[in-house]
């Protein structure tokens, strides 16, 4: 695929606009029967995700078992959408979800700084999605960006969805490196049309990660985009994003940007593992009107 | 780009209705403290009306009485200004400044203390939403009275070599549209200048004057320095009229002050006028387009469009037009109309009968004049007053909507294809209070900003007010500044 869309054009954004917007969104008040419903939304809607070098088989083992199950004292909830591991743990994970419905996804590209040449990058793609990987996550060439060759990313993004063949591709920006909300725009729009299934914010790795103004001009481009070709993206804030409050915030901001087709884990994720146990935490309270210790909840 | 054929395909539609839905989360009345009836204040006493008579003051959203509220007449004027006279004389005007400044400091800081108790009560007695309330008017009212507390013993730094007194008793006659705001707006600076006031509510929201009437004597303000009369036009004339008062401080509808400035012609009344208004907002191609939909929204939506300053009159550069107005709907569909009390509502009830009769009046008169009308889809409450968010696209600057003001939440929008165009279309209003200009640009900010006839152009932004910024209009919107250094001068004579 060669792009022939000008992306030194993409539209602006004014930062203090946006910021406004955001506070709008966080003085929604969530209640009720609404908290209960959005709580368990937003738990559907995590990626579980251990990223490590001192990953173990058991660790990841524990995990997607906790994506199975995460709170079994609890009736009637969802699993997570997601777990996400290094390339080498996906058949292993594969194997532990077993046919839960909870997908396996798998950071490649040299993640998380993507400092690597192409062929390394296809190639870690390849084994992520032949050892069984549903999902791909990808970083950027931030360097490439920043400097403007704005084509050289998005060839390589192209490059790699085509190596995801059935594998959705979820495409990080990185948002903490780019700097301006214009250049966040500006990145959305290239993964986009590169072909990303998802955008997503952040490998978690650098701060700042996930934040509300990103998300939310994230979010504008994927309704622009939808507009412009009817194609959905799925967005996914990731990083930083670690009470239930918060989450909701995150799902106000998206049922009034994008609206309802997109509040669900085919279209919208955390990347938050320990945003989980707050969620079960806050669902606990609402069930019996007390909270309890985190030491009720597992950590894994 | 070859977008043509996919959009063709299959019409893109997002769906804002169904789904996850927030659960009603109204504010608490239960803090709140309000009499069954209430009288004026004179003389650092609620009296009763000379006449005896009482007037309702209705919740807009629910169409139920609230409190009963004295009807006042020239007697019961005649008394406040009478007071207002001898605080001046024998205490206010003699009193160091910095001794004033105390009073409102102290003023302020109970305002802050009793902020959440105001804020529902203006919800409750005027319509507007608690969002708003809580978060605009009653911070807004509390920062007034500190800036201006401020002032009150540097009143000769505001005016180097010049002499300056105080005018003496000012009569304040204020709208419905900001109750408290417009009180704090008012009283702060007549006070820090060492005046005296009669302040004249509205009759429709004369309940947080009261509440601003009991806090005024709870912080030990001298007898006679603030007293409020209750009443309609009635007792706003015979303040306007009272031999006695020095200046006129009125906002209102242009047609009342047109009446009040014949009323004071060949009189040495001082006056203030701070009228309606018809702003332009004007969205460049080269705009933060989502920013300025968002701009859009709090210059039309805020209030219910019960604002002076509104950014009625869009003007949207033909280029982006079709994507602004998209994006306007969609915005406009996540809107949510209903009980002022909740803290999820973006738009409350129309503060009265009366008014959304007016209201409604000319959406009827845009669609007969050809214009087309879209409005949000939203559910609104059976009972009390409510209107939808509405638009008006394909009008042109003959249109009666695009010409008059219509006090509630009914945008008319416009496109234009050059600067000059849109310069000479903004100005081609009898009214210029306010304005808007979106655009990346900073030359085309400031271009525009000496251009615009209007007291006030914002720009990227829309409806932000700040005790140290001065407001006021042009032509049919008025003369005088609020606010800001410049909100002193009309309370002081300078020699």
């Amino acid at each position: 695929m060669k792009n022939t869309f000008d992306f030194h054009n993409t539209p602006v954004i004014d930062q203090v606009g946006v910021e406004e917007r955001v506070a709008r969104f966080n003085s929604r008040s969530i209640k009720k029967t609404s908290k209960v419903e959005g709580l368990k939304l937003a738990l559907s809607m995590i990626d579980l995700t251990t990223l490590e070098g001192k990953d173990t088989e058991g660790k990841v083992r524990q995990m997607c078992y906790k994506a199975q199950h995460p709170h079994d004292e609890l009736p009637g909830l969802p699993t997570v959408a997601a777990v996400c591991v290094y390339p080498t743990f996906v058949k292993l994970a594969k194997k532990e979800l077993g046919n839960s419905g909870v997908q396996v996804a798998s950071v490649a590209t040299a993640f998380p700084s993507g400092q690597s040449t192409l062929k390394v990058k296809l190639d870690d793609t390849k084994f992520a999605v032949e050892s069984g990987a549903d999902e791909v996550d990808m970083v950027i060439s931030r360097g490439e960006f920043l400097a403007g060759n704005y084509n050289f990313v998005f060839d390589e993004i192209a490059e790699i969805k085509n190596a995801c063949g059935n594998a959705r591709l979820k495409v990080i920006l990185e948002t903490g490196e780019l700097s301006t909300l214009d250049n966040v725009r500006r990145a959305s729009e290239i993964a986009m049309r590169a072909g990303a299934d998802f955008i997503k914010t952040s490998t978690g790795k650098i701060s700042p990660a996930a934040t509300q103004p990103v998300t939310l001009v994230m979010l504008e481009a994927i309704r622009d985009y939808y507009y412009e070709t009817g194609i959905m993206i799925g967005m996914k804030p990731a990083g930083g994003i670690s009470t239930a409050k918060i989450a909701l915030q995150y799902l106000v901001m998206v049922k009034e940007t994008l609206g309802n087709a997109w509040l669900n884990n085919i279209w919208f994720r955390f990347g938050a593992s320990s945003l989980a146990n707050d969620i079960l935490m806050q669902l606990c309270k609402e069930a019996t009107g007390v909270y309890q210790g985190a030491d009720y909840f597992s950590k894994d | 780009m070859n977008t043509k054929t996919t959009t063709e395909k299959k019409k893109p539609k997002l769906d804002f209705d169904s789904g996850w839905n927030y659960s009603p989360s109204p504010e608490s009345t239960g803090h709140i403290r309000l009499e069954k009836r209430y009288d004026h204040f004179i003389n650092g006493q609620f009296v009763k009306p000379a006449g005896g008579k009482y007037f309702p003051s209705i919740n807009p959203a629910t169409e139920k009485v609230i409190a009963e509220v004295a009807y006042g007449d020239e007697r019961d004027i005649d008394k406040a200004v009478k007071a207002a006279r001898n605080a001046y004389e024998k205490v206010w005007k003699k009193m160091p400044g910095a001794e004033r400044g105390k009073y409102l400091y102290r003023i302020a800081r109970i305002m802050q203390e009793r902020a959440r108790e105001l804020a529902v009560i203006e919800s409750m007695d005027g319509g507007k939403t608690i969002r708003e309330s809580r978060d605009v008017d009653t911070p807004l009212a509390a920062a007034h009275f500190f800036y201006y507390a401020g002032w009150a013993d540097k009143l000769e730094y505001a005016f180097p070599n010049r002499k300056i007194s105080p005018v003496g008793v000012a009569g304040q006659i204020i709208p419905w549209n900001f109750p408290l705001l417009m009180a704090a707006w008012k009283i702060a600076p007549a006070l820090a200048c060492g005046n005296c006031v009669v302040l004249k509510p509205a009759e429709t929201t004369p309940l947080t004057a009261m509440k601003l009437a009991e806090i005024i004597r709870d912080a030990g303000l001298p007898p006679g320095v603030v007293n409020i009369v209750n009443g309609d036009g009635k007792a706003g004339a015979a303040l306007v009229n009272h031999k006695d008062v020095d200046k006129i401080a009125f906002t209102g509808s242009t047609d009342v002050g047109k009446i009040i400035q014949r009323a004071i012609a060949g009189t040495k009344k001082k006056a203030t006028l701070e009228l309606g208004g018809k702003a332009a907002n004007i969205i460049f191609e080269d705009a933060a387009i989502d920013q300025a939909v968002e701009g859009i929204i709090n210059g039309i939506f805020f209030n219910q469009g019960h604002v002076c300053c509104a950014g009625s009159r869009l003007f949207v550069q033909e280029s982006v037009a079709e994507v602004v107005i998209r994006k306007l709907k969609d915005r406009m569909s996540t809107l949510i109309v209903g009980d002022p009390l909740d803290k999820n509502t973006d738009i409350g009830a129309i503060n009265s009968k009366e008014q959304l009769g007016k209201i409604n009046e000319y959406l009827k008169i845009g669609v007969d004049e050809g214009a087309e009308m879209w409005q949000s889809k939203c559910s609104i409450p059976s009972n009390g007053f409510f209107c939808r968010p509405t638009i008006f696209l394909n009008v042109s600057q003959s249109h009666r909507i695009v010409q008059e003001e219509i006090f509630g939440p009914v945008l008319a929008i416009q496109t234009f294809r050059t600067i000059d165009e849109v310069i000479e279309k903004a100005n081609n209003t009898p009214f210029g209070l306010s304005a808007g200009v979106w655009t990346d640009k900073g030359s085309k900010i400031f271009n525009l900003t000496s251009k615009l006839r209007a007291g006030v152009v914002w720009a990227n932004t829309y409806n932000k007010f700040d005790p140290t910024s001065p407001f006021g209009g042009y032509k049919e919107s008025g003369f005088g500044r609020e606010g800001g250094l410049h909100g002193l001068q009309p309370y002081l004579n300078l020699k």
